[in-house]
């Protein structure tokens, strides 16, 4: 039966992320986005709230809990409300995780989840966007060719967050021009870590070129084994977690500039007494809840296990084009003291426009 | 828990709706359209025949929006001929007592087909409602009405059709203001009530947008809607005036319910024609391998969706029975403006097919374009939306 409100489990857990974004992340994003990196004592504190490894089994070291999309969305919206660097670094690990707990072989999932159940963060990625116009997922250029009892990888990737840290990467390649997860330790011979990106916005987030030259991995590497996995449902959990953060982001922008809007005068008034101000400050709060609603909507498809293209990439696309309006309003309502750095909004306009190709880069 | 699956019952209303649609709107669409001003009186009738298996009465819940949805599929002037308590019934459940709801619409249901209308615009106000100027005087045990009322959907038939009523807003203190402004209910017939004239419109051509005339309309006392008393201690008092609002956070969702109703006709003809043509929309191609045509379509498709998640969202609440003032009005500026511009899209993508009034496209444009008008235009709903957002009053943002 069709109901907006998230369960009482729910809404304990969105306090949680709240809190910490509020209490934690919104007082260091500044500095981390100058300073380009993230302090780990920060990273360790929210991954003992375990949001990674609340929903892997038991069996696997786990406490077991259900995997949700919904759940997964409310979080990564509460989140990137405080900050997406941060967010997509302390998400990362899932990148790797939840693939292999939705299609992992058995023998993945024991050799793998049991190491995102300790105490300690577990850095581990996931590679799919390739350093070229026109990139599209289900046509890479990377290839993965089984040679024997194994595979050989070649290509490039970028956007690969925390690849110098992580253990274990996912690269996804095209095997006979379909798209499939391949599992890469780190260290194996063939795989190149490249300098860290230096990108306009998540500028917090450490991401890298790889490259693969005859990397080659055993047979059992292959995400979900001989069956192998379904890319399509990777793809659109990721389009649910993008939008979800979009509109955690674009609520973010939304309340500084409405905040600003009041306090500031002009012409003896607060601006925000203007229809010009007003009206931009209403269609970002109505395009925000509509994002959000598709989002959750995407989730329920997804949580249901049912066939949820349509709507992932409807909710996606829109959410691609609402954080951008929402972003450039906000700076727009602060006008020159929007372009400056000592307001955030601005960091929230360059942090939005990257939704449209981190495809790939975060998932639920 | 979030959940976006419908109940069977659910499920059965959006089947019984669509099929009668299908069977009685679409194939008279057209002929209404160019015969304005006639009834379609069979299907008045056979609406009326059915009205307990395919309840058309406005209940205020998610079903209400699901079924309101697909009979504007259908066609949402003929959906604005189907016999019901309407927006006069919304209003008496927004601010009238539980004997007054017994008493108006308590057999409703039963005898000839009957209308229910609301009358608040007048010539001098459209979205200021609160400057009305139409008059009511308490006179021993009853009112006096005075005013104009144009631009009253269901205005003919609710005040020419037995058992039928309208419900008018007037002031009984000019001097209160906003405290002044009070709701009357004017059985159909009541002397001093009449239809001046029917509009001739843009579209929702089968429905009857009237002017009525009240002169010295004489009205029991017990059919004012809220309380009497005019509290004039202070001027900024609102009190009548917020049955008025309260009334409009039911039906602006039931206004954006109809919108998007319309705005997936047109889709529905425009996926269909591609279809035809051998052309598919692919989801989850990267923007930049999208030709143009399925940009605009998955643009489109989307902002449907954005629209009617924000109606169900509206209406969920109402259910719930939760204060959706900001997410009425969130949902009615949504949906008004996404459908103008689906519908209006959908007509440039068809080309000749969509100017032709061969299909029913162009109508579906025409018909689109009052939801962004009646009930609030969208520019009275964002105003609406950003007093909410920003917590300002009246006086702050105006």
């Amino acid at each position: 039966m069709i109901s907006f409100s998230p369960t009482e489990e729910q809404q304990m857990i969105v306090s949680m992320a709240k809190q910490f974004a509020n209490d934690e992340m919104r007082k260091i994003y500044r500095q981390c986005d100058e300073n380009g990196e993230i302090p780990d004592s920060v990273i360790d504190t929210v991954w003992k709230m375990g949001l990674t490894s609340s929903s892997i089994p038991e069996e696997y070291g786990g406490p077991g809990g259900e995997h949700s999309a919904i759940t997964g969305s409310l979080i990564a919206e509460e989140l990137a409300w405080g900050d997406l660097s941060i967010t997509m670094h302390i998400l990362c690990p899932a990148l790797f995780a939840y693939p292999v707990l939705e299609m992992g072989a058995e023998t993945q999932k024991k050799k793998y989840l049991p190491l995102f159940c300790d105490e300690k963060y577990k850095a581990a990625t996931a590679a799919l966007i390739e350093p070229r116009f026109g990139f599209d997922p289900y046509s890479l250029s990377t290839t993965a060719r089984p040679d024997g009892d194994g595979y050989v990888l070649n290509g490039e990737k970028c956007y690969v967050p925390l690849a110098a840290e992580a253990d274990l990467l996912l690269v996804y390649a095209a095997e006979n021009g379909s798209s499939q997860g391949f599992i890469i330790e780190k260290d194996t011979k063939g795989l190149e870590i490249g300098e860290q990106e230096k990108n306009m916005g998540i500028r917090a987030l450490a991401t890298y070129e790889i490259s693969l030259k005859n990397c080659r991995i055993p047979k059992e590497n292959r995400l979900g084994g001989e069956k192998g996995c379904d890319f399509n449902r990777i793809m659109n959990c990721s389009r649910v977690a993008l939008s979800a953060m979009a509109t955690g982001l674009a609520k973010a922008a939304f309340e500084y500039s409405r905040d600003y809007a009041k306090e500031r005068v002009a012409f003896g008034e607060p601006i925000a007494s203007r229809q010009a101000i007003a009206f931009m400050l209403a269609e970002m709060a109505i395009e925000i809840d509509a994002t959000r609603l598709m989002t959750w909507e995407a989730a329920w498809k997804l949580d249901r296990k049912g066939e949820a293209t349509k709507e992932a990439s409807l909710v996606k696309a829109y959410a691609d084009d609402m954080v951008m309006m929402v972003t450039d309003r906000a700076v727009q309502i602060l006008g020159g003291h929007g372009y400056v750095r000592e307001h955030p909004v601005e960091l929230w306009l360059r942090n939005g426009r990257g939704f449209v190709t981190f495809d790939g880069m975060a998932i639920v | 828990m979030i959940d976006f699956e419908l109940t069977p019952e659910q499920k059965e209303a959006i089947r019984i709706a669509h099929e009668f649609v299908e069977e009685l709107f679409r194939p008279i669409s057209r002929y209404y359209d160019e015969h304005e001003h006639e009834s379609p009186q069979e299907l008045i009738d056979r609406a009326w025949a059915e009205r307990n298996k395919n309840t058309l009465a406005l209940g205020l819940d998610v079903t209400a929006s699901l079924r309101i949805e697909e009979l504007c599929w259908g066609d949402a002037g003929l959906f604005l001929c189907v016999p019901g308590p309407g927006l006069g019934g919304a209003a008496i459940f927004a601010s009238g007592t539980k004997e007054q709801m017994q008493r108006f619409l308590g057999s409703f249901n039963e005898g000839e087909p009957k209308w229910g209308a609301m009358a608040m615009t007048e010539p001098g106000c459209g979205s200021d409602t609160s400057a009305i100027s139409a008059t009511a005087v308490h006179d021993g045990a009853e009112w006096v009405l005075n005013g104009e009322k144009i631009f009253v959907t269901w205005g003919k038939r609710a005040a020419e059709n037995p058992g039928g009523l309208v419900v008018v807003w007037a002031t009984v203190d000019k001097s209160a203001g906003r405290a002044g402004m009070k709701s009357f209910v004017v059985p159909a017939g009541t002397p001093g009530m009449r239809m001046e004239k029917l509009e001739k419109k843009l579209g929702i051509r089968a429905s009857d947008t009237a002017t009525l005339i009240f002169d010295n309309c004489r009205i029991p006392f017990e059919n004012i809607l809220g309380n009497p008393e005019v509290k004039k201690v202070d001027k900024s008092q609102t009190k009548g005036f917020k049955g008025a609002m309260a009334t409009f956070d039911a039906t602006r969702p039931i206004v954006a319910a109809m919108a998007i109703g319309v705005g997936r006709a047109a889709l529905d003809f425009v996926k269909e024609t591609l279809e035809k043509e051998g052309i598919t929309i692919r989801y989850g191609v990267p923007k930049q391998k999208l030709t143009a045509l399925e940009r605009d379509v998955i643009e489109m498709e989307a902002n449907y969706k954005a629209a009617k998640l924000l109606t169900l969202r509206s209406l969920w609440m109402m259910g719930q029975l939760q204060p959706n003032n900001l997410e009425a009005s969130m949902a009615k500026a949504k949906a008004g403006l996404a459908v103008t511009k689906i519908t209006q899209k959908a007509v440039e993508i068809m080309g000749p097919l969509g100017y032709s009034r061969k299909y029913l496209l162009e109508k579906w444009m025409r018909d689109a374009k009052i939801n962004d008008i009646f009930e609030g235009t969208g520019q009275i709903n964002m105003l609406i939306v950003a007093r909410r957002v920003l917590d300002y009053s009246r006086d702050q943002l105006k």
